[in-house]
């Protein structure tokens, strides 16, 4: 059931500052699509627009299209808590819930959305916590604060989190750049599962890890600080990183800065 | 040259010249007996004086000492040290003073029959008298007042962090400053004037009614501005990332709030919860104003006079009676003894709810 996201002249700003400057990209169900460029450039930015994460900051707002299913996730009539529950997000610093336990962290979201049968969330625990790569360690300490488990760990446990609610679309802002290599692997195979089911944007700045992982690529810069990113390239995985049709891209992927 | 000799020749000197581990220790007897001689022996002065003497010449002596043996930077520590320490003290010596006494003073009355009998009918010349209205009226008061105050500051403040945009929460920050400052016999004013005076008189026949109630109004007037302020300070503590993580699971703001938010901050907004319950149980001009005391235990906080321990030690302490001052003590002590107790309580029931590491 994974969905395919359009992007049409999506621009983000905080307050005046415009961060990104209209973006078009179409993002591939079933998928994992890269985004990468130098700090900086918005690929935090575009990804929190995809669900409206990018408007809980103050003065932060949209412009443009975001389609999904053939709706304008920023049309006025769109519930943004049904956005948010379609689209969900593994941010770069794993944030478990401090005051909850891993199998209450996995369920939050079931949980506070209103359901109750004890059966349901069990199973959704361990289904969720399955695909995370995290059962087999922590399926005897399921009631053990979950901010008392690894890095690695809580990241995976906040991929379960995300999961559980069974979202079509999975967005990973950098989730391995706080782990370890061995963690990193756990998660890029899972991503690489995941793939089957739900369509995955995910930042990094990993190249490696992008021609790891992803299908498609899409590359943002900006050309000064101050002005806003842009997509500057957005091909196959494959061809962004063998055969790039941007120079920008090029230098940028072979560590000529830019 | 070789690389082997260049890396000795420049090899980092780690090692620093220390004063033996006695010598501060050492040091001190010395200053004691220094000044125990100099200022004591002579006569100069009492102990006090010696003691201050003593320490001065701990501190020079020890820069001194710590200056030529070990350097500069290591003297001044030794000597910014010295100076906490002796803040340490400074600070806690009145706090221990209050408590010896409390406790010396107050523990000769206290007892099963202090704390089960009122002052109805005591007179002057009777060894008798209790507190037992007066813990009444301080529990009910300070009840009714943290179940006003509560919600109301919790919201307010979940309101001025969570939701606030712009003037109204700026405003409302504004007047929760100001409130903050209020004194308590003018809170005390405002209930009397509003509540006995204008508003009580259309629930009781026309007459005015003095209850502990209205106390309990004045002392909510006094702990809203502490509540919503810890509360703020609080809520503020809890990292953005958690309610981000939880709106990207679709939670509803409320629910993050109420589920989230609020569980996470709860060990401090009960501290200042607690602190704000400390201050009411030890107000007493509102008391006086507006439940204007009752020596008869009067369990009805909305009708009729009641006492407070606040009030009560109060009464005691002015009485011309030779067991009043014992039963002022003993009613001080019992008032400490409770809010004690409560905070204490309060808090394991915060921590309670979070999880065992
Ligand atoms: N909360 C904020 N308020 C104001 N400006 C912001 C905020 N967050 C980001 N920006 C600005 O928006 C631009 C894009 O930031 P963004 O975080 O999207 O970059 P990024 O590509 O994710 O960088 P990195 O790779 O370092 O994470 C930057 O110029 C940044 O300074
Ligand atoms: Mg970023």
């Amino acid at each position: 059931m994974a969905k395919r996201i359009e992007a049409v002249n999506v621009s983000a700003y905080y307050g005046s500052f415009r961060a990104i400057d209209n973006i078009t990209m179409t993002i591939e169900p079933k998928s994992v699509t890269a985004l990468i460029g130098p700090s900086g450039c918005g690929k935090s930015t575009f990804l929190r627009s995809i669900n409206r994460m990018h408007e809980v900051l103050p003065g932060a707002k949209v412009d443009g299209q975001l389609m999904i299913d053939g709706q304008n996730i920023y049309d006025r009539d769109i519930d943004v808590t049904a956005v948010r529950r379609t689209i969900g997000m593994v941010f770069q610093r794993p944030n478990p819930f401090p005051t909850m336990s891993i199998y209450d962290n996995v369920v939050a979201g079931l949980k506070l959305n209103g359901v109750r049968r004890k059966a349901a969330l069990d199973d959704a625990c361990e289904k969720a916590l399955r695909g995370a790569n995290l059962w087999n360690e922590v399926k005897d300490r399921l009631n053990r604060p979950g901010a008392g488990l690894s890095g690695g760990q809580q990241q995976r446990l906040c991929i379960a989190r995300a999961i559980a609610v069974e979202p079509q679309v999975v967005l990973m802002d950098e989730p391995c750049s706080a782990l370890d290599p061995i963690s990193t692997l756990a998660i890029e195979d899972l991503i690489a599962e995941l793939k089957n089911q739900y369509t995955i944007v995910i930042v990094t700045h990993n190249m490696q890890q992008a021609a790891r992982v992803s299908d498609r690529t899409g590359f943002f810069s900006i050309d000064s600080t101050g002005e806003p990113g842009r997509l500057i390239e957005y091909d196959d995985t494959a061809k962004i990183f063998t055969n790039p049709s941007v120079k920008r891209t090029e230098d940028y992927i072979t560590g000529r800065f830019g | 040259m070789t690389v082997g000799s260049h890396s000795a020749r420049t090899r980092v000197n780690l090692k620093a010249q220390r004063l033996p581990k006695w010598a501060p220790a050492a040091l001190g007897a010395g200053a004691i007996g220094v000044a125990a001689l100099a200022v004591h022996a002579t006569g100069f002065g009492g102990p006090v004086l010696t003691g201050v003497t003593a320490a001065l010449l701990f501190v020079v002596g020890l820069a001194v000492l710590s200056a030529v043996v070990e350097g500069g930077r290591t003297s001044r520590d030794r000597i910014a040290t010295s100076l906490v320490y002796a803040a340490f003290v400074l600070a806690l010596a009145p706090l221990l003073s209050m408590a010896f006494t409390l406790l010396s003073k107050g523990t000769e009355r206290l007892n099963g029959y202090f704390l089960g009998v009122s002052m109805k009918g005591v007179s002057a010349f009777d060894d008798a008298g209790g507190a037992y209205h007066a813990i009444i009226g301080t529990l009910e008061q300070a009840g009714i007042a943290t179940l006003i105050t509560v919600p109301l500051g919790v919201l307010g403040a979940i309101y001025i962090v969570e939701y606030g945009r712009g003037r109204l929460a700026t405003l409302i920050r504004f007047f929760v400053d100001v409130m903050t400052g209020i004194p308590s016999i003018v809170a005390g004013l405002f209930i009397l004037a509003f509540w006995v005076l204008i508003v009580s008189p259309y629930l009781n026949n026309g007459r005015p009614e003095y209850s502990g109630f209205a106390a309990a109004l004045a002392l909510s007037v006094l702990m809203l501005p502490t509540v919503v302020r810890s509360t703020e300070e609080m809520l503020r503590l809890v990292p953005g990332a958690l309610r981000e993580g939880a709106y990207a699971l679709g939670i509803p703001q409320w629910k993050t709030i109420v589920r989230i938010v609020l569980p996470t901050a709860a060990p401090g907004i009960v501290t200042g919860v607690m602190l704000a319950v400390a201050r009411a149980c030890g107000e007493t001009a509102p008391v006086i104003l507006v439940a204007l005391g009752n020596p008869a235990i009067n369990f009805n906080p909305l009708s009729g006079g009641q006492s407070s321990l606040s009030l009560y030690v109060y009464e005691q302490a002015g009485t011309a009676s030779k067991y009043a001052p014992g039963r002022a003590w003993a009613g001080a002590l019992t008032l400490v003894v409770l809010v004690l107790t409560l905070t204490v309580a309060a808090k394991l029931l915060a921590r309670r709810n979070k999880l065992a590491r």
